[in-house]
């Protein structure tokens, strides 16, 4: 049985008059890691909040089909209970930051002390996660202080301190840059390896083709592919639905049926592998 | 001439650290130039310094003939348009419609310009047909164009873009690289900062690299994205296609698809001519 399922699913914000996902059938399997791609307002961050029942508990609107978390309806929770076993990522940091407390330290133990966790047991989850982190440096500054891309890491810290069993992550590098980017992608691989589902929209195609094992691409509500990444992330049809490709992808695609380019690369390792055969006195 | 100059313009927070040191750059109408950098490299203080939000602690800042420490932020910011990274920091109205119209109360025009200045802001960021919706009923990533388009309706003569490429998709920004062709097509300048190095290697003629408060380069896509010391030294990283035409040692500064296709191909007929 899956982990997390959606069945039908349709939803209409209060504000609009149009349906933000339109009969969304989606299997989510324990360990493995999904990325959503596709244009904005195809549906992506409204199908996150759904499995984090954000909607309906916090968004009321109209929802419709069945949403199943571990084997039990989604209506049946109350919102303090998925949080416990999904942990969300927002896209914007500000967001998460409390702003209620004085160094990055009290910020990641917040969620741990709501639910009357031990304080010798606080501190020692707390230090475990700015170790795996290595926010050492800055874990007695305060959070308000940090750059963006500090903020997302403290952020993210504050969701794996509470080891749920999901996390689900959006677009967690929109404002960071490269350096950033790749300190959010060392986090979800690691915890990717400690055998979390992971589900994490992102617009960064050469870092999802690097990691992602599977890939969800929505357009306009609906969920019009699904695939493992190697063959998603080569397959043009991405395109058509408003999403991208690496770049590797798109200059492969261009170059298929070209001498010796038989296969359509989506990392630079295997660019490497595939152009090289396109060099004078290359591979024959 | 010039319509935008920053002559040795340094600028020091109260803590008095050095956003920017000593920086210089000079901007003719009708020209786009992207700023890229690390975050915390001085192109945020360095924007807010060119529409008056900041005022240099030394040097001099030149926007339309006005030097900016005689002139306030308000009287500025009419020659010098600019959209912020977060577009929830600049939304209040209703619709989307009179968040765009708002920018023309300051304009000298009668009703019906006005109206013909925010019709033509809206189709332009292609928002016409979601005028009458509430600015929050969009996505993150379409709101950012709300932003855009007030700020084109305030008709300023340099518009500067802080990470309008953040979290946006393909089709949004073939939309960005439209509106930023149209704006200079008709004169006006215009400034982007970002970190998507595809963007700008597929649209700028010009980048300016900064790092650590200085300005390291200012020259072309070509000159920059194939200079490991400077992107070490400045935190970029080249396009995926430079990375890999690098690492495949193909000469001719590779920066877009269609360079590198265009070698590749050529790989191809020469092995063909040679056989």
């Amino acid at each position: 049985m899956s982990l997390l399922s959606m069945k039908n699913v349709s939803y209409r914000y209060p504000i609009n008059n149009w349906k933000s996902l339109k009969q969304v059938t989606l299997n989510i399997e324990a360990g493995v890691f999904y990325a959503v791609i596709g244009a904005g307002g195809a549906g992506k961050t409204t199908l996150c909040s759904v499995f984090r029942g954000f909607i309906p508990h916090f968004y009321h609107g109209e929802l419709e089909g069945e949403v199943q978390l571990f084997g039990k309806n989604l209506l049946q929770y109350e919102l303090a209970d998925i949080a416990a076993r999904i942990g969300y990522l927002f896209q914007n940091p500000f967001t998460q930051i409390s702003g209620a407390k004085e160094t990055v330290f009290e910020e990641i133990a917040y969620g741990l002390e709501n639910l009357g966790v031990e304080p010798a047991e606080i501190r020692k989850k707390v230090e475990d996660v700015i170790a795996l982190l290595k926010l050492e440096k800055i874990a007695e500054s305060n959070p308000t202080e940090l750059s963006g891309g500090q903020k997302q890491r403290v952020a993210f810290a504050s969701v794996i301190v509470m080891d749920p069993e999901v996390i689900i992550i959006d677009e967690p590098t929109s404002q960071l840059d490269p350096q950033g980017t790749e300190e959010i992608f060392r986090i979800i691989d690691l915890m990717k390896q400690r055998g979390k589902t992971i589900i994490l929209v992102e617009h960064k195609m050469e870092w999802i083709a690097e990691f992602a094992d599977r890939i969800i691409v929505m357009e306009d509500g609906q969920v019009v592919m699904q695939g493992d990444t190697q063959s998603i992330l080569s397959n043009p049809k991405v395109m058509e639905h408003g999403g991208t490709l690496p770049q590797y992808a798109e200059v492969g695609l261009k170059l298929l049926g070209e001498e010796g380019i038989h296969q359509v690369p989506i990392t630079r390792k295997q660019g490497e592998l595939v152009f090289s055969k396109l060099q004078k006195g290359g591979a024959e | 001439m010039a319509i935008l100059t920053l002559d040795q313009v340094s600028f020091r927070y109260p803590n008095g650290t050095n956003a920017v040191d000593r920086i210089s750059m000079s901007f003719q109408a009708g020209e786009k130039a992207a700023i890229i950098g690390q975050n915390g490299a001085g192109k945020t203080t360095a924007v807010k310094l060119m529409n008056g939000l900041l005022k240099p602690s030394s040097g001099t800042v030149t926007v339309d003939g006005w030097d900016t420490k005689e002139h306030t932020t308000a009287q500025i910011s009419s020659k010098v348009g600019y959209v912020f990274q977060n577009p929830d920091d600049q939304l209040f109205h209703e619709t989307i419609y009179e968040e765009v119209a708002f920018s023309t109360r300051h304009l000298n025009v009668d009703a019906a310009e006005a109206k013909k200045i925010t019709d033509t802001a809206l189709e332009l960021t292609g928002l016409t047909e979601y005028a009458t919706l509430h600015p929050y009923s969009l996505p993150y990533s379409m709101r950012k164009f709300v932003t855009i388009a007030a700020v084109i309706a305030m008709q300023s003569k340099v518009m500067i873009l802080d990470e309008p490429t953040a979290g946006q998709d393909g089709r949004s920004l073939e939309r960005l690289t439209r509106i930023t062709d149209y704006l200079t097509g008709i004169g006006k300048t215009v400034i982007t900062i970002t970190h998507d190095m595809t963007y700008v290697a597929n649209h700028f003629e010009r980048v300016i690299v900064m790092a650590n408060g200085h300005v390291l380069s200012d020259s072309t896509a070509k000159e920059i994205f194939w200079q490991p010391a400077l992107m070490q030294e400045s935190y970029i990283q080249a396009p995926p296609v430079s990375q890999l035409a690098s690492a495949l040692h193909w000469p001719g500064r590779i920066v877009t698809v269609d360079e590198f296709v265009e070698y590749g191909s050529g790989q191809v007929l020469e092995r063909k001519d040679s056989m």
